[in-house]
């Protein structure tokens, strides 16, 4: 594989991305799946970038998982939209960063509507005042926060104390970045590295130490997939994509995955359960199953943080194993402890997955 | 009387030799080094195998001609029309040369194949092009950039043509024909490889062509598959993995490759647009330059005493192209003793 | 165990080339060279008397078997009444009575 190719396709998709004063939009789901990640996220830039971010309770759902299973209508998301924008401009601020690969898809489609239909546009003004009196500003900057994490990457790379390396032995861990489906499969232009080879998230594998894995089935659809996922007989069809890219990875012996989706991270987590109660299959080594991390997850694994503060006690497949590589240091014994230090409970052992207590 | 031809490919050797010929004194203007253009790439020609250097080789014998003065290493930069029927093209080395007609005979240049990125053309050492290959003909070595020898081999059609997404509309005609040349090119140096093409339609439109491609099924055991590539990944053997569907079956069909070879299209040379737009000569919204009229005007443009042959109209083969050069110089000579003419 | 979980997982669709048995299909180039001259025009199973009652696509199941993948022509083939009409509109010259003759050899052959 020539690199030198890849970075040619890279440098022609880079994209402006604001520098500070960021509007911030959570995904409505990572905080259930993933509970540390978006704290850790606001935590990294606000106390260790230094950066202003602001967010308001008043924001809501996007509706994107309505709008991608046909119950919303395209006009109301669009209203939805506009009123996070106008919580923005009522902000002061200008730079939108969406949490949700799906809200950053949503959002970058209805502008890019907007700008080829003024009209339509207008008729949302008008619906949005209707409805709450608001009125709303464009973003003048749209980024994905995995957008802002990569541009911020070597800064990062700068405070870390840990690299993505076994400190055993020195070997750069082998990473699979894995973009959400939404961030540029519709608009390209918009991802940084394009959609073909992106690299958002190689691009903080490379820069913490770690190497990418590039598979067959890298640039393949996680399954999520919404209308499919959501109604149980279509579920056998959506695990079979997560099923079709583990299989194509596990030859490269991954140490980790790193999502920036949060559907991806969930289904690329669960999933290897799913799958290994099914059929009884595992992808790590050892019958484990391969790490999952949200990038902010990752990246405050790096910056030091404390493995259980970020919640990664909440995730299906065992974390431990990367921590040892990677000389994270943490306590068995607190995985399950709440932040008063009381038992939390423990989830069953599964059948065939090994996991650690 | 002096005509100026701006092209020393295939079309305008052939036009400048044909009025060198007829008395008239021609100025061919060369931007490479040597006469041939796009032809000095390839190896041998469809459908009779005939060495191309072969045909170089005759185009600039025929140049050798006291009518004709070959300006190589120079381009033109633009054409202006002082009164009428009287023509001024300025060169790159700031030289001006008058005439009384213009031949454009500035061809096409091949698909860059890096734009259909999803292929990893650049990305992928074991993906090259249709030109690339004949390059390896030429050093009669089909190893791969690792040293190995393919044993299976695809041809992937429509590189550059026929996709909005690269904004081609046009089918560049010659890749399918050129594919089965090129795939039994391989078959006689690789005699137990696997060779596939992937192909949207055949379009077997000259004399012998179609008979090549039952020659290539029938005796040479290429196997057909068609559908179009969605894309390519690279596996860890370092082997090409390729996703179509196979139409005709109607199932999506994965394959591993050990050499992918892109049929890379043909568009519109950047000086076809310069030079035309110079005059205001129209071009059709793929770049190539429209003539007067599709059927009746070939070889003649919006502005009289400016004329086209070769592949800078659309792409055409070297039969053609020859054949459109020959029309181009009897197009001229009628335009320069016409009635209004002294 | 689709009841504990209320589906099961899709199997994929897809020919892998790769992992397909090429016995049949490198068996068929020889036992019926002129079947390598179709091109999938169709017009076999347009003629086919089978074809026009049933799911019988001679000319697909061809196909299948050059993909390496032989379970659909080995529960089909028998539909072909070999009438031999496909024989008379064939534009390439395929020997389709024949190359159908040798196909169900190979599977009794190979007991499928």
């Amino acid at each position: 594989m020539e690199l030198t190719g890849k970075e040619r396709i890279w440098n022609e998709y880079q994209k402006e991305i604001a520098g500070d004063n960021y509007f911030y939009a959570r995904s409505c789901i990572r905080q259930t799946f993933f509970p540390g990640s978006e704290w850790a996220y606001l935590d990294i830039l606000r106390n260790k970038l230094n950066k202003q971010v602001t967010e308001d309770p008043r924001h809501t759902t996007c509706t994107g998982i309505g709008y991608h299973t046909d119950v919303v209508p395209a006009e109301t998301t669009m209203t939805v939209v506009a009123r996070h924008f106008a919580l923005m401009t009522e902000a002061g601020c200008e730079n939108m960063t969406p949490s949700c690969v799906t809200s950053f898809g949503l959002y970058t489609e209805i502008l890019e509507t907007w700008k080829h239909h003024p009209e339509i546009e207008e008729k949302i003004r008008e619906f949005l005042w209707k409805s709450t009196k608001r009125e709303f500003k464009k973003p003048a900057n749209l980024a994905h926060t995995s957008d802002i994490i990569y541009k911020f990457r070597n800064e990062i790379a700068a405070l870390a104390p840990h690299r993505l390396q076994d400190v055993h032995t020195g070997r750069p861990l082998r990473g699979v970045d894995h973009i959400g489906c939404h961030y540029a499969k519709m608009f390209p232009a918009q991802g940084i590295g394009g959609a073909e080879f992106p690299a958002v998230l190689s691009g903080l594998i490379q820069a913490w130490g770690g190497e990418t894995v590039d598979y067959p089935e890298r640039r393949h659809c996680c399954g999520f997939g919404f209308r499919n996922y959501l109604v149980m007989a279509n579920r056998g069809f959506s695990v079979a994509n997560s099923k079709k890219k583990f299989e194509s990875m596990q030859a490269y012996e991954p140490d980790f995955i790193v999502a920036n989706c949060p559907g991806c991270a969930m289904f690329l987590d669960k999933w290897q359960y799913t799958l290994s109660e099914m059929e009884g299959v595992t992808y790590g080594p050892n019958g484990f199953g391969i790490p999952v991390f949200t990038y902010e997850e990752l990246t405050a694994l790096v910056l030091g943080y404390d493995p259980w503060e970020i919640g990664l006690q909440m995730h299906q497949v065992a974390v431990e194993p990367f921590l040892d590589k990677i000389g994270i240091a943490y306590d068995p014994a607190a995985k399950y402890l709440n932040s008063r230090g009381e038992p939390m409970g423990q989830p069953a052992c599964p059948t065939y997955m090994k996991v650690i207590k | 009387m002096n005509i100026v031809i701006i092209g020393g490919g295939p079309a305008g050797s052939e036009a400048a030799y044909r009025l060198a010929g007829e008395g008239y004194t021609v100025d061919l203007v060369e931007k490479e080094n040597s006469i041939g253009g796009n032809l000095n790439n390839w190896y041998q020609l469809f459908p009779d195998r005939k060495p191309a250097s072969e045909v170089v080789q005759g185009l600039q014998q025929h140049l050798n001609h006291p009518g004709i003065t070959l300006h190589i290493d120079t381009e033109a930069i633009g054409i202006t029309e002082s009164a009428p029927g009287k023509f001024s093209v300025k060169l790159s080395n700031n030289t001006v040369l008058h005439s009384a007609a213009v031949l454009l005979a500035t061809g096409y240049k091949l698909f860059d194949a890096g734009r259909k990125e999803e292929y990893g053309y650049g990305i992928y050492k074991r993906v090259i092009t249709s030109a690339e290959l004949e390059n390896l003909f030429t050093n009669h070595s089909l190893a791969t950039v690792y040293g190995d020898t393919p044993q299976r081999i695809g041809f992937i059609h429509c590189v550059g043509s026929r996709d909005e997404k690269i904004c081609n509309y046009h089918c560049s005609k010659l890749c399918c024909i050129t594919a089965i040349k090129q795939a039994i090119e391989v078959r006689e140096m690789l005699p137990e490889a696997e060779i596939f093409c992937f192909y949207m339609d055949m379009r077997m439109f000259g004399p012998g062509y179609e008979e090549l491609y039952r020659e290539a099924q029938e005796q040479h055991n290429i196997k057909f598959i068609r559908g179009r590539l969605s894309e390519a990944a690279e596996n860890i053997n370092g082997q090409v993995v390729i996703k179509v569907e196979d139409t005709l079956v109607g199932k999506p069909l994965r394959m591993s490759l050990d050499l992918m070879v892109l049929m890379v299209g043909m568009e519109a040379a950047a000086g076809s647009g310069t030079l035309a737009g110079s005059v205001q000569i129209p071009l059709y919204p793929n770049g190539f330059i429209r003539p007067a009229d599709p059927h009746t005007g070939t070889n003649l443009t919006a502005r009289p005493g400016i004329f086209t042959a070769g592949s800078c109209t659309s792409p055409m083969n070297l039969t053609d192209t020859l054949t459109d050069a020959r029309s181009a110089a009897w197009q001229i000579k009628k335009w320069l003793t016409g009635p209004d003419k002294q | 165990m689709p009841t504990l979980w209320g589906y099961s997982i899709s199997a994929a669709r897809s020919i892998d080339y790769d992992k397909n048995d090429p016995l049949f299909r490198r068996w068929l180039a020889i036992a019926s060279p002129s079947s390598q001259l179709c091109i999938g025009c169709g017009g076999c199973t347009a003629a086919c008397s089978a074809g026009n009652l049933t799911e019988f696509n001679i000319r697909r199941l061809q196909m299948l078997v050059k993909r390496g993948e032989s379970r659909e022509t080995a529960e089909q083939l028998h539909k072909c009444m070999l009438c031999g009409k496909c024989l008379l509109v064939c534009p390439r010259g395929v020997d389709t009575r024949q190359m159908i003759l040798s196909m169900k050899r190979f599977l009794r052959e190979h007991d499928q």
